[in-house]
């Protein structure tokens, strides 16, 4: 119920975003989440963004796991 | 990148899995909140891979599982109104009331109609406006800002026909009736990702402060919930306690402002009744005095007395004192094309991770 998966956004007209997920176009809204901008990954729960997906935390998580993992 | 693949490396998960065997001393009992992370468990093999003196339970996270029995024959009463229309989230259909269900009132003709987002209610609500409709609005913290921005459309656009049955949850003070039971003991908690989103670590600083408890804010992906157990693991052999995210790409501190902001608008905290967990103080909502006339609360209708089925352990199971293999109706009589209790029913609910995965 919980569920959330990230999308790109490709399009935004006022506080609807045109969102990419999986090669699919949906329309999302982004009364939860209104600074986003084009090319930029967002989290959408029932057709909301309720946050955007921050790349560079993204990246660090992963750095430091294969760190942890012994994987570098 | 696209944040779903990359957190599901073999490689690495099995770096981590020596790392938490390497680390892990003690004999614990962790829980994970969310219904998500359950199924995300199960669907990966997380408990096989980890040693033996480390137990996962799965905790009450699951809105559908929760809502309580009187609030679904609510539903099932006013479906029965002939100027009504119910809109719910898909996962309610099935959920046994007293004596029926949606499903079945669809069945039989009612006018019961599956959205995927709240402001579908809207758009129903504008193309009926002969009709009453009201929107089931279930769920935790990630989707009750949903449901009170679907609030304050209607009441800018001046939407007179559309009501909402209330039945959502605050996780946080359900956590207080877990750490306080005798009947289970939790050494940890990995903390719900989305609702984290919203409320961000705040609202949890109980479980540290006042119960010396440590907890981890976790994502879904299977390195996301080693990785949270790791970092649980590790307060825990150092002897402390501590909030900590490990879902950094969508959770902050402050959580979801705007978000937030939307509820507070809307809603004031009141007492929630939770299915298995019964009321819990401040772990609902009740609308503000501008908005009550939306409340489906307010409606006269006559609703049937509330009962369950006596051997059910969908209560036990939800706060983890229980599992579905105790439960002398799972698999017997209890399973997805027949359930008995809401968590057999909802794809997030203990006893349907179980069915498909045990």
């Amino acid at each position: 119920m919980c569920l959330g998966i990230p999308g790109k956004v490709v399009e935004i007209e006022k506080n609807v975003a045109k969102v990419e997920v999986g090669g699919i176009l949906r329309d999302i809204s982004l009364d939860l989440c209104p600074e986003v901008s084009v090319g930029e990954y967002v989290l959408i729960h029932t057709g909301f963004a309720i946050q955007k997906v921050d790349e560079e935390e993204a990246k660090e998580t992963l750095e430091l796991l294969r760190k942890m993992a012994g994987v570098i | 990148m696209k944040f779903i693949d990359e957190f599901r490396d073999k490689e690495i998960a099995e770096g981590l899995i020596r790392r938490i065997r390497k680390t892990s001393t003690r004999a614990i009992q962790l829980m994970e909140v969310c219904g998500t992370h359950t199924v995300s468990i199960f669907r990966y093999g997380i408990r096989g891979m980890l040693p033996e003196h480390i137990t996962l339970l799965s905790g009450p996270g699951c809105p559908v599982c929760v809502t309580p029995n009187n609030d679904i024959d609510l539903a099932i009463a006013l479906s029965r109104q002939k100027d009504v229309i119910i809109v719910t989230f898909g996962d309610m259909m099935k959920v046994p009331g007293s004596t029926s269900s949606l499903q079945k009132e669809k069945a039989e003709g009612r006018d019961i109609r599956i959205a995927y987002s709240s402001l579908d209610s809207l758009k129903i609500a504008k193309g009926h406006p002969e009709k009453k409709v009201v929107f089931l609005a279930i769920g935790f913290e990630t989707t009750s800002p949903t449901i009170a921005v679907a609030i304050l459309r209607a009441k800018e656009e001046g939407i007179q026909n559309l009501f909402f049955l209330n039945s959502q949850k605050r996780v946080p003070p359900a956590l207080v009736t877990l750490l306080e039971s005798k009947q289970v003991g939790i050494d940890g908690f990995i903390l719900p990702g989305h609702v984290s989103t919203i409320i961000g670590t705040k609202p949890y600083q109980f479980i540290s402060k006042k119960f010396g408890r440590p907890a981890v804010i976790a994502g879904f992906e299977p390195l996301d919930i080693l990785q949270g157990i790791w970092m649980l693991i590790k307060q825990i052999e150092e002897n402390r306690a501590a909030v900590e995210i490990q879902y950094r790409r969508v959770v902050h501190e402050e959580g979801n402002p705007t978000a937030l902001s939307k509820i507070d608008e809307v809603f004031e905290e009141d007492e929630g009744n939770w299915r298995g967990l019964g009321i819990i103080p401040n772990s609902g909502y009740r609308f503000k005095e501008f908005y009550k006339e939306m409340d489906v609360r307010n409606f006269d209708v006559e609703v049937e007395p509330s009962r369950e089925h006596p051997e059910c352990l969908c209560g036990e199971v939800l706060q983890g004192i229980k599992t579905p293999l105790e439960c002398r109706l799972f698999k017997r009589v209890c399973h997805p094309e027949n359930p008995i209790g809401p968590c057999m029913v909802s794809i997030e609910g203990t006893c349907h991770t179980y069915f498909r995965f045990h």
